[in-house]
């Protein structure tokens, strides 16, 4: 501590200026952050997207620190995680933390996607952004799924049995294909070795690029709003949106109170509901998996339930699975389906809120239909019906409902 | 040398054929060196020698089968039921064609030497994988008559607790239920008497 503080600073600052002569990173900074400038107006609804890349960090961390103990192996596979929860220091902490975490990353992206779909965010100049956002959604489901497969409990085993099944249903190559997914005649050590290769290494590269092209794409266009009123309409002298802020220091504040809830709320589920009464983490999970014993109700975890459903509405496997894939796909189209001048609901009539509202019902309600094995097949498919008719019927309504003008200025 | 310059000093080629068949030439041996490269990793996924070996044909000793009784056995890690059928089962069979998806088995989901009504080589003796052909569980097996909660004139057969699919003992699936396939019936022959073969067929040997 010879040196007097000023002297630090000043050394920390040369360092800075020779990486900066060296780089563009202080122009990444402020591009990206100090002088990236979003609508002064978010609400609660936009914690969800910083919310999701924090769980994002959640699962990469834990993932690792899990992979140090975890064995990729049909034979010891079970017992590495038990392992992990009763003799690891901290495991139980860094296992319930990832699993856990998996269940809040739907929970947030499903809000993050909800509000995208209410205040009309996927509406150009958007598109790329919820293009690039549906397929991390799917490639999420992806990664989710891979991973509950890896504990090998009885779960596992049966929930990617019925899972890899499905694709038997494609024409012609369905048997191959489900063989060559599967690497054995059956779902075996070869299935478990390739789902740890891409859960742990290939999906989560994936995923990671398509996030940071998720947040490239919408740094190009700028935030959208609760009004849906597009900012940089109104510039000042140094053509700065009027009614922007700079996401640094303003939002980054923001979201990290936003974290801090979060936090709160995840850490009281890890610690006294890491399981979540089955719904995060099924009990029959906790049984080694057993080729031979089929558990008399397979249900799949909650955040797939709404699919699930529609696939048991239909009588036919083929059509089934297309009309799942479907329920998913269709997402896809949403920014061109909607045919509205005005982006948020604020500005659309009774009938955009209606359909959002039915759309919003006929989801949960679905999830709750495929999480019970004796659901009504009416009732599956008066849902299933809704859910496609929201995005169906899209065109129509937003083209003939009365729409309110959107104010230039964004207000309270 | 800027940009500008550099682009200008672009000239269209002299012998526009040869540069198009020099273009394609490169592309299609490219292609060709991409398939071939990605050739051993696509393949790589396939069940290896020795999960191959694992999936060899099975016997079974059925010498000891009572009436009624069904045996369980792993092939290629997928469950074979071999049960041996009484006379009031086989002649149940032949009358519930009504209530059955495919009763004369016309999908392609057994050999050409067991398309018949009991869908087996000896009218007893049934040998079929039993995973429902629905999403791949274990039915229950229930060869007795009499009402079930899901059937009031049940006549035996297999109960599928995960979607409610049903199948009669010679593995045909019933109307009305998720599964739409009949029970798969493997290659198989019989050895002897008492000694079943699975994995196999009759004349032309192992699959």
């Amino acid at each position: 501590m010879a040196k007097p503080a000023s002297s630090i600073n000043k050394n920390i600052h040369a360092v800075g200026q020779w990486i900066d002569e060296r780089s563009n990173i202080s122009e990444f900074w402020k591009k990206h952050l100090s002088e990236y400038y979003a609508p002064k107006n978010f609400n609660l609804w936009y914690f969800f997207g910083s919310l999701s890349l924090l769980v994002l960090v959640n699962q990469l961390v834990t993932g690792i620190f899990l992979t140090m103990h975890y064995k990729p192996d049909a034979e010891l596979a079970f017992a590495s995680v038990e392992y992990i929860m009763r003799d690891v220091e901290w495991g139980w902490l860094i296992r319930y933390m990832h699993s856990t975490g998996a269940s809040l990353f739907f929970v947030v992206v499903y809000l993050h996607m909800f509000r995208a779909l209410m205040y009309g965010s996927y509406a150009k100049p958007r598109e790329l952004v919820w293009i690039l956002g549906v397929t991390i959604y799917l490639v999420l489901m992806a990664e989710s799924f891979m991973g509950y497969v890896l504990p090998w409990g009885q779960m596992s085993y049966w929930g990617a049995q019925v899972i890899i099944s499905l694709f038997g249903a494609v024409p012609w190559i369905g048997d191959g294909l489900v063989e060559w997914i599967r690497g054995d005649y059956m779902i075996a050590d070869a299935t478990l070795n390739r789902f740890f290769a891409l859960h742990v290494v290939a999906l989560p590269l994936v995923l990671l690029l398509l996030v940071v092209l998720h947040l490239a794409a919408l740094h190009e266009v700028g935030s959208n709003n609760p009004q849906g009123i597009d900012i940089k309409a109104k510039k000042d002298a140094q053509g700065r949106p009027l009614d922007g802020i700079p996401f640094h220091p303003y939002y980054t504040v923001k979201d990290i109170f936003g974290a801090g809830f979060f936090l709160i709320i995840a850490a009281f589920i890890i610690f006294f509901l890491p399981e979540f009464g089955g719904y995060f983490l099924k009990a029959d999970n906790f049984i080694e998996a057993d080729p031979l014993v089929t558990p008399d109700h397979i249900p799949p975890v909650w955040y797939f339930t709404p699919f699930y459903a529609i696939l048991q509405a239909v009588p036919d496997k083929l059509m089934g699975v297309i009309l799942m894939g479907a329920a998913v796909m269709i997402l896809y189209l949403v920014p061109w389906l909607d045919r509205s001048p005005v982006r948020s609901l604020r500005y659309r009539s009774w009938m955009s809120k209606l359909a959002l509202a039915i759309f919003a019902i006929s989801f949960i309600r679905l999830g709750m239909l495929g999480l019970s094995q004796d659901s009504s097949t009416f009732e599956l498919r008066l849902w299933t019906f809704l859910y496609f008719a929201f995005f169906i019927l899209m065109p129509l309504w937003t083209s003939f409902e009365r729409t309110q003008p959107v104010p230039e200025r964004v207000t309270k | 040398m800027s940009e500008s310059e550099s682009l200008a000093s672009i000239q269209p080629p002299e012998n526009p054929g040869r540069r198009r068949l020099l273009a394609w030439t490169t592309g299609v041996v490219g292609a060709v060196g991409v398939g071939a490269a990605v050739w051993p990793f696509v393949s790589s996924l396939q069940p290896s020698a020795r999960a191959r070996i694992v999936g060899a044909p099975v016997e079974v000793y059925i010498g000891n089968l009572e009436p009624g009784q069904l045996v369980r056995v792993q092939w290629r890690g997928a469950t074979i039921g071999v049960m041996r059928r009484t006379q009031r089962m086989l002649d149940d069979l032949e009358n519930l064609a009504d209530q059955l998806r495919d009763p004369d088995s016309s999908s392609d989901q057994q050999p050409e030497y067991v398309r018949n009504f009991h869908r087996s080589i000896r009218p007893e003796i049934l040998v079929a994988n039993i995973h429902c052909t629905h999403l791949g569980c274990i039915p229950q097996v229930l060869p007795e008559v009499g009402a079930q909660p899901f059937d009031e004139n049940w006549r035996g057969g297999f109960f599928c607790p995960c979607h409610r699919s049903t199948f009669d003992l010679a593995g045909r699936v019933y109307r009305g239920v998720p599964a739409v396939l009949n029970l798969l019936v493997p290659p198989y022959r019989f050895i002897d008497d008492d000694h079943v073969l699975i994995g196999e067929d009759p004349t032309e040997g192992a699959v």
